[in-house]
């Protein structure tokens, strides 16, 4: 079995300290480990990072890795999984990059519904660079590109998610940890396209450590039916990433549809599939 | 009328439409044929092709097997107009030789590509529409199940370029193509599968830029843009194929040279040959799939380990005995980002190391091409689909033809060779600067002279035999 401790590597940590990203990576060791134990093979797990704080993740993380480019998660991830459906894929990204820069593949993978869980670091700031503002800051925001004010409203990702098709949309808060390794593995286990939005407060440029604090509650224990679409836009509207009383975390939609890879592939694993023949393809050319 | 009549060759025949056109020649009135059988306005195409087979006095079975094979709808009907038509032509006044030899299969350059791409082990095509590289999506995605292929159509181009760098990280051989507006998008993937030496194979089908251009028609506008594409400085291999059995062979060089290289390679193509059909010969046993060099799973895996070469074991994941770090940051050899000194110096080197064992595979192929008369002092230096109408023009001018089917790294040696006697060199190219010309001339070649035609068709025999008699007179 894999100890916490394995499951990290030598590289040095630059996450800033009080980053959220800290409760991100002690609960997705945790969860891997746990799901270990289960019986999931770590050697099959596969990690596709974007760029950000973020996405240094892969880099603390002692288990197979792809460190993509910002705002492009969900395509590698979709590769890695139809070449080969054996393998777990999880992507860690921004929410500048799922939300900015790549939101097209964001809504696409939900749509096609893949076999993947796709965690979002939204600290609601591009952190790396330094404090901008990112589609899921509340209007406003005074960020070093919008000194005045970010003119626009935020865009609320668990809805765009339910709109899109994703078959499992949760949201966490990186200090409810215990929660967020719950959702973890849930979305892990899930047979489709798993979604969370993790609250992670950004110290440095966006914290937000009191607000949540005092608005975040989990609605796991109270009267939900996962699978009611209608109440779960109900519940995703009850925060809009702006102003707001108070902020549900848990899993907001749960469904069981067929996986884009089931119909694409009907069974065959592209790494292990031999070319054909291509001379009796040639003699319907004569 | 007036467009082509001066293209028309000493003895030739005009066959028109009499209902429609002037001209001295043969005029049929097509209309009324069909009406005579009741058929379809569009079936005036039939009874022209009737009244061709007739003047160029083919046997009557031959169309009408044609005919058999290749119409659907009101086949019957058809065969009626088209053999009413070819009777009514009197005296056939061109004779057609019939060849002795075995029908050979008719391929489009696209599907040629799609052939070598599946002999040399292909499993994923990935791609987003866009002529006139759409016809190999269409052609993979119809035959996937007897090529052993899986098909995908992604949201964008950025998806595709990403999709096939997953799949190549998860140990899938993988194909993508596109044509230049495609492939723009792609650059930012391009530049990741230098850094992360992830294997990808681009088919780059040209058409008419700049933008949008003339999309359905055909250009040789992109090679400098494939040459230098990409972000930092990166390793890749550019093939330009001429005509389908060179499509072939490349493609399937292209896939065998990524997996070995662990680098970008391209197939840079253009409307013309994609889209032409030709006489398909080429060696099918020439193309098959290589080994690249794989991990033995002894000790510790580190994926960009600094070797002799450059060139580092590949593993995948679900390797129990490996774990894969695959990366876009200048890395350490385990995968891990760094901003060390010497680790980004030693990486930088390693990754363009690999250039010194991919220059000495090149050398187990034809670089460079060569037809016509060897002995000519003048050559006609071309690349890609413009080889079909030098080859002819030099026969018919006693000249010579060299034709780089490499394009980077440039086969200088090779080229120096082929060039080797010649003292005037015409360099042929369908667009507006001469790109080629500008690229050989970096490495000491002096261009003669150029003729370049970019009204977004290809050079045909009649004309650039006359451009080239005006540049040597
Ligand atoms: C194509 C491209 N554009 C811009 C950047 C610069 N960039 C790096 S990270 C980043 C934003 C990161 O924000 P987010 O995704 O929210 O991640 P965080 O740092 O907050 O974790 C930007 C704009 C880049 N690396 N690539
Ligand atoms: S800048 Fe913000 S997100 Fe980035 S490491 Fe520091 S606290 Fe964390
Ligand atoms: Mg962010």
């Amino acid at each position: 079995m894999t100890t916490i401790k394995e499951l990290g590597t030598y590289a040095q940590n630059t996450w800033c300290p009080g980053c959220g990203n800290f409760g991100i990576l002690a609960s997705i060791k945790k969860a891997l480990a746990d799901l270990e134990d289960d019986g999931l093979d770590l050697n099959k797990v596969a990690i596709v990072s974007g760029i950000g704080c973020h996405a240094k993740i892969v880099d603390y993380v002692n288990v197979n890795t792809f460190y993509s480019i910002h705002g492009r998660v969900p395509p590698p991830m979709t590769g890695i999984k139809l070449a080969n459906p054996e393998l777990t894929v999880i992507g860690h990204a921004g929410d500048g990059d799922a939300y900015g820069e790549g939101i097209e593949h964001l809504i696409f993978s939900a749509k096609r519904n893949l076999d993947m869980t796709f965690i979002v670091h939204n600290n609601r700031v591009y952190g790396l660079t330094t404090g901008q503002f990112t589609p899921t800051s509340p209007s406003g925001f005074k960020g070093r590109s919008t000194p005045k004010g970010s003119p626009e409203e935020p865009l609320n990702p668990i809805e765009l998610m339910l709109t899109s098709g994703a078959t499992f949309v949760a949201r966490g808060y990186t200090r409810n940890m215990e929660h967020l390794q719950f959702l973890i593995k849930a979305a892990i286990n899930h047979k489709g396209f798993s979604f969370i939005d993790v609250l992670q407060p950004c110290f440095t440029f966006f914290n937000t450590y009191d607000y949540y604090n005092e608005r975040v509650y989990e609605f796991i224990q109270l009267n939900h039916d996962v699978s009611d679409r209608k109440a779960a836009f109900v519940k995703a509207g009850e925060w809009a990433y702006g102003e707001g009383e108070k902020i549900p975390i848990g899993i907001f939609y749960q469904v069981k549809k067929p996986t884009y890879e089931e119909k694409l592939l009907g069974g065959r694993i592209p790494v292990q599939l031999t070319p054909g023949n291509i001379r009796p393809v040639l003699e319907k050319h004569i | 009328m007036e467009n082509h009549k001066h293209r028309l060759n000493p003895g030739g025949i005009i066959l028109y439409d009499s209902k429609k056109a002037n001209a001295e020649g043969l005029g049929f009135d097509f209309m009324e044929i069909v009406k005579k059988f009741e058929g379809k306005p569009i079936m005036r195409n039939t009874a022209a092709i009737g009244a061709l087979t007739g003047v160029l006095n083919i046997e009557w079975s031959v169309l009408e097997k044609v005919i058999m094979d290749a119409v659907e709808k009101d086949v019957d009907l058809n065969l009626k107009i088209a053999q009413h038509a070819y009777n009514r032509v009197e005296n056939p006044s061109k004779s057609v030789p019939k060849l002795d030899q075995k029908p050979l299969p008719l391929v489009s350059g696209n599907e040629a590509i799609a052939l070598g791409a599946v002999k040399a082990g292909l499993n994923m095509y990935i791609a987003y529409p866009m002529t006139p590289a759409s016809a190999i999506l269409h052609y993979l995605a119809a035959h996937e199940n007897e090529l052993g292929v899986v098909t995908v159509h992604p949201e964008s181009e950025i998806g595709v370029a990403l999709m096939a760098l997953g799949a190549a990280y998860a140990g899938a051989r993988t194909m993508v193509g596109t044509s230049g507006g495609g492939f723009a998008l792609m650059t930012e993937a391009l530049s990741l599968a230098g850094q992360g030496e992830l294997p990808m194979v681009i088919v780059e089908a040209q058409r008419p830029g700049p933008s949008t251009g003339v999309p359905t028609y055909t250009m040789q506008g992109d090679l400098a843009f494939v040459v230098h594409a990409g972000h930092g400085e990166i390793l890749r291999v550019v093939l330009a194929p001429g005509d389908a059995d060179e499509a072939f062979y490349t493609a399937g060089m292209a896939m065998n040279l990524a997996w070995k290289f662990q680098i970008p390679t391209l197939v840079l193509t253009d409307k013309h040959l994609s889209e032409s059909i030709f006489s398909f010969e080429a060696d099918l046993d020439k193309v098959k799939p290589e080994q690249p060099f794989l991990w033995n799973n002894q000790g510790e895996y580190k994926r960009y380990i600094d070797t002799q070469n450059g060139i580092s074991p590949l593993a995948f994941p679900g390797n129990s005995s490996a774990i894969i770090k695959a990366t876009s940051y200048e890395h350490d050899e385990y995968g891990i980002a760094t901003e060390e000194p010497e680790m980004i110096e030693q990486m930088q080197r390693k990754r363009l190391r690999k250039r010194k064992a991919l220059e000495d595979e090149l050398e187990k192929y034809e670089t460079v091409k060569v037809y016509g008369n060897p002995d000519s002092k003048t050559a006609l230096l071309c690349w890609g689909s413009t080889k079909g109408a030098c080859i002819e023009v030099a026969e018919a001018l006693d000249l010579k033809v060299v034709q780089p089917l490499i394009l980077e790294p440039l086969p200088v040696e090779a080229l120096k060779n082929a060039l080797s006697g010649v003292d005037k060199i015409i360099d042929v190219e369908v667009n507006v600067t001469g790109q080629l010309a500008k690229l050989i001339s970096g490495h000491g070649f002096c261009i003669d002279d150029m003729i370049l035609r970019f009204d977004a068709r290809p050079f045909t025999v009649d004309i650039l035999l006359d451009n080239v008699k005006e540049v040597l007179s």
